[in-house]
């Protein structure tokens, strides 16, 4: 009589359920203009370089020798400079916040250099409220003053101060952007929030309307359920994620080194994982509000927090980062990281699918074991 | 001669953390081509018993046989014959009629030739042929129940679950619905009608009548009245106030009932008693008793145990308001605009000192709309309104103080004790000390509350809860009540009883504005206005608007007839 897979009556609920995604501003908010949206803030809002900091210059000590550390000074493309003469002005420039750090050429600054070899007779004051900035300001001033020192011992044809020189390159992201590594993450973002956000307001959204009684009440089965609300969200979540990495790629020039297929393969898994966190919510709530809070909980904030998206996993306390493994988004941020920046390094890859499967099978196995016929 | 359809036997409900069983030893058959009505109050468990019937729940004791199959073992075989229509409707409202419809067609395999035609069928049946491609959000509450009808017709049912189809929609669907009911039951189909007004259960072939999870009554509607007949009689022509008259004959031992209607008394008598003498009630001397049909709502009230009785302790606790102000209560050409849609259009009443004024009209008629523009909850488009003579647009605040307000489904806060709620609205409209304490005292004694002070009202029985709602808008005495559909789904004793208080509270100088859906509440009102898609279609005293609507077919019209009447004779445009 009825079936447990009635192609019909599949296609005629996927139907419906895409006219209510189509005809629902909100839906096409969250699934189109949010990423982009995101992206955007990520690719250029955020940025974790510190690249050319406000410094200020003091020049107590105009003799050719000072000076001619300040052009070095100037001609870093970490810094930017602002040169005065009185240290007091220019402190209160840094209390106002217009430099965050301050180098003090002092007036003895010359005398000293011929004495003492080793200690640089320069003084760094850096803003403290900004530990970060405070370190960058400190570590490009030192390698300035460290570049001078050998130009300088070069030039007047004496031995090298510093022994070793070192010339950092990054690998798989040459020129050190954090663009390049953000927006990978921030993908893993919005796929959490298509799959698990959209997802976890729709069954709950039936429930609330009363039209889940009226379906239970026709032959529908389960797995028709299931799978009319599966399928249409993973399309739209797909399509998303195909519109990011082509906005990131074209648009904010975000070096992709993998192929499509993979992105696809890893893709379609933390979609299904993502898809059925939201389901199993929707199904255990009823209840729109509640089903957002929770999806909130559960998804989006760990993935924002949790995933190594942001704040790096190797500096999190020992029990926190046990946590991490469990989180879905980590193991999709390592791959979409790996494909973005290194292409196919397929234990990695591997190793984060096979993880992305295996939650996706546990959470839609579990909103399937929850999804029931009737309303007890 | 034919079979029963359904078969329930013992059916019990007992749902996981509930004190009391939700449905307790249901017993019946229900029968192919006939209306069977399931008749009672919000909490009755009528829902409960379709859901049952629908296999949407599983008995804790007891069987529903439906066509020899089980709803939980055949639960496949058996949806093939059941058409269900949920409570509001089960639509999709961002989905149009058309896609509903093919929805519901395609989930239960009616295709190719069969299909066109049920379409074609259901479509004329049920007149929405020009209404295919719009919206169901955008339809009136009557197409949207007509289009829930029509998706429940789609699989060709034998059994067709209607789970209150009529609350909140105008009368004429109302009686449209019923008219396209009765041919599906002329072509043998077993229909099953839930409903909380208790005047439909007449219109049935059969009646399960419940109440609290019980069955008290199992049969033909006529019978339930058999034992009233002769009982039943209107107090006509009577001089003095009505609702003094009603105190005195609800007072005498011999009556078990009453109710206003119009410039009439309606009383039942107790079994076996005799009419009390018109003098001895002081009805003037013109008063006549006329004999009068008895009603479904006699019995239940009789099967409750009779009415509440005639006297409220509440208003005697009030002291008499004395408000030179008049009128009291004023809207002028009130007008509210959500966009393009026009929720209240040009409303004009005003309410005289120590009257009850009623805004009458279904669900989304503009009667909310225009309560909430007069208790400055909403500001209007355009117009004003007045309350003691306080614009509610310039200082809503003043206004308020005055006003006891009892919202829509009570508006308590469900996770604080009774104790604590009525500190809470006591303490809202102002009072403190001693004052405030004496005040949730009174309130406590006159509602018999002391045993649940402790207890929140989210457990307490829909009267109780009402009780107290009406208790959290008096406590400070305001010379004004607003009730937003106070006896939505209660019982009619409880709703006797809230009527006494309110009538009492009237005497003492109270004036009351109400909005209500039940036509027959409408005759406790002195005045009503008939509003309907956000206007005022007719106003004047409940005889008037009878009156103007009494032909030689209907000599008798009941306020539905009146509602009914009046919106058929406006200009079409009304209507679509």
């Amino acid at each position: 009589m009825s079936n447990a897979l009635s192609f019909r009556r599949l296609n005629a609920l996927c139907y419906k359920e895409t006219l209510q995604i189509i005809r629902d501003p909100s839906s096409n908010i969250i699934a189109f203009v949010l990423p982009i949206l995101l992206l955007f803030i990520f690719g250029y809002g955020i940025n974790l370089d510190a690249s050319a900091v406000r410094i200020g210059l003091v020049m107590q000590d105009t003799s050719p020798e000072a000076r001619r550390f300040a052009f070095n000074l100037y001609g870093s493309p970490y810094l930017q400079v602002t040169t005065g003469l009185n240290q007091a002005d220019m402190e209160r420039t840094m209390i106002a916040g217009k430099v965050r750090g301050i180098v003090v050429i002092p007036l003895d600054f010359s005398k000293k250099l011929k004495h003492q070899k080793n200690i640089a007779p320069l003084q760094i004051i850096t803003d403290g409220s900004e530990p970060n900035t405070a370190n960058f300001v400190q570590n490009y001033v030192s390698g300035v003053w460290k570049d001078w020192l050998v130009q300088r011992a070069v030039e007047r044809g004496e031995p090298s101060p510093v022994d070793i020189s070192i010339e950092p390159r990054y690998w798989f992201n040459p020129s050190a952007e954090s663009r390049n590594y953000l927006i990978p993450g921030s993908i893993t973002i919005i796929m959490t929030v298509i799959g698990t956000l959209l997802t976890s307001l729709v069954v709950a959204r039936e429930w609330e309307r009363g039209t889940m009684e009226a379906l239970l009440a026709s032959p529908v089965t389960r797995t028709e359920l299931l799978l009319s609300k599966l399928l249409p969200y993973y399309l739209l979540g797909i399509i998303s994620l195909f519109l990011c990495v082509g906005v990131s790629v074209l648009i904010l020039k975000v070096p992709y080194q993998g192929s499509i297929m993979a992105l696809w393969a890893i893709g379609s898994l933390f979609l299904t994982s993502s898809l059925g966190v939201g389901l199993l919510i929707s199904t255990l709530l009823r209840n729109q509000f509640n089903a957002a809070q929770a999806a909130l909980n559960a998804a989006f904030l760990p993935a924002l927090m949790l995933s190594g998206f942001i704040y790096e996993i190797r500096s999190m306390p020992a029990i926190i980062q046990a946590v991490t493994y469990l989180i879905p988004a980590r193991y999709f941020v390592t791959a979409m990281q790996t494909l973005f920046q290194a292409g196919h390094v397929w234990p990695l890859l591997l190793n984060s699918g096979l993880f992305l499967f295996l939650s996706s099978v546990l959470f839609i196995g579990l909103t399937a074991i929850k999804t029931k016929l009737r309303l007890e | 001669m034919s079979e029963a359809l359904v078969t329930l036997n013992g059916l019990q409900k007992v749902f996981p953390k509930a004190d009391k069983p939700a449905l307790t030893e249901v017993t019946a058959k229900l029968w192919p081509g006939r209306i069977t009505g399931l008749v009672g109050p919000d909490g009755a468990g009528k829902t409960t018993l379709i859901r049952l019937m629908a296999g949407l729940l599983v008995p804790t004791a007891g069987t529903v046989t439906i066509n020899g199959l089980n709803p939980i073992n055949d639960a496949g075989q058996l949806k093939a014959l059941i058409g269900y229509m949920p409570q509001k409707f089960g639509l999709y409202e961002d989905l149009t009629v058309q896609e509903n419809l093919n929805l519901h067609a395609d989930l239960r395999n009616v295709v190719g030739e069969t299909r066109t035609q049920i379409f074609t069928q259901l479509l004329n049946f049920t007149d929405l042929n020009a209404f295919t491609t719009r919206l169901a959000g955008k339809l009136s509450g009557g197409m949207k129940q007509k289009l829930g009808l029509a998706c429940a017709l789609l699989g060709q049912p034998r059994l067709l679950l209607l789970d209150e189809p009529g609350v909140g929609v105008d009368p004429i669907s109302r009686r449209e619905l019923w008219k396209m009911v009765h041919e599906l039951i002329a072509q043998g189909m077993t229909v099953v009608w839930s409903t909380a007004y208790l005047e439909e259960a007449e219109l049935c072939d059969e009646v399960l009548l419940m109440n609290e999870g019980q069955l008290l009554f199992y049969g033909k509607p006529e019978l339930m009245t058999q034992g009233i007949q002769q009982r039943c009689f209107q107090i006509q022509q009577a001089s003095g106030n009505r609702r003094q008259l009603l105190e005195r004959t609800l007072r005498h031992p011999a009556v078990m009932d009453g109710v206003i209607q119009g410039h009439h008394i309606r009383l039942v008598l107790k079994a076996q008693a005799t009419l009390p003498n018109l003098k001895e009630l002081n009805a003037g001397d013109e008063a006549i008793y006329v004999p009068v049909t008895p009603r479904f709502e006699d019995a239940f009230i009789e099967a409750l145990g009779g009415g509440p009785g005639g006297f409220s302790v509440l208003a005697e606790q009030l002291n008499s308001i004395e408000t030179a102000q008049d009128p009291l209560i004023e809207a002028i050409d009130l007008t509210k605009r959500f966009g393009s849609f026009t929720a209240a259009k040009q409303i004009n009443f005003s309410v005289k000192r120590g009257e009850i004024f009623g805004l009458l009209g279904p669900n989304g008629a503009g009667k909310s709309t225009t309560f909430r523009m007069m208790c400055g909850l909403l500001s209007p488009s355009s117009g004003t309104s007045t309350v003691l003579g306080i614009d509610l647009n310039k200082s809503a605040n003043l206004a308020r103080q005055k006003l006891g307000y009892m919202a829509q489904k009570f508006s308590l806060y469900g996770n604080l004790t009774v104790h604590q709620n009525l500190k809470f609205f006591s303490g809202v409209y102002g009072l403190t000390g001693q004052t405030q304490k004496d005040a949730v005292n009174k309130m406590i004694a006159v509602f018999k509350l002391e045993p649940f002070l402790k207890t929140t009202p989210d457990t307490l029985p829909l009267g109780f809860k009402q009780r107290l709602a009406l208790a959290c808008a008096v406590m400070h005495e305001p010379p004004i009540l607003f009730l937003d559909e106070p006896t939505s789904g209660v019982d009619p004793v409880t709703r006797r009883e809230f009527w006494t208080h309110i009538n009492g509270m009237v005497e003492k100088g109270i004036t009351v504005l109400v909005t209500t859906h039940f036509m027959d509440e409408a005759e406790y009102c002195d005045r009503i206005a008939l509003v309907y898609r956000g206007q005022i279609i007719a106003a004047g005293t409940p005889d008037q608007l009878k009156n103007q609507v009494t032909t030689l077919e209907v000599p008798n019209p009941t306020m539905e007839d009146a509602f009914i009447a009046l919106i058929q004779a406006q200009p079409h445009s009304l209507h679509t």
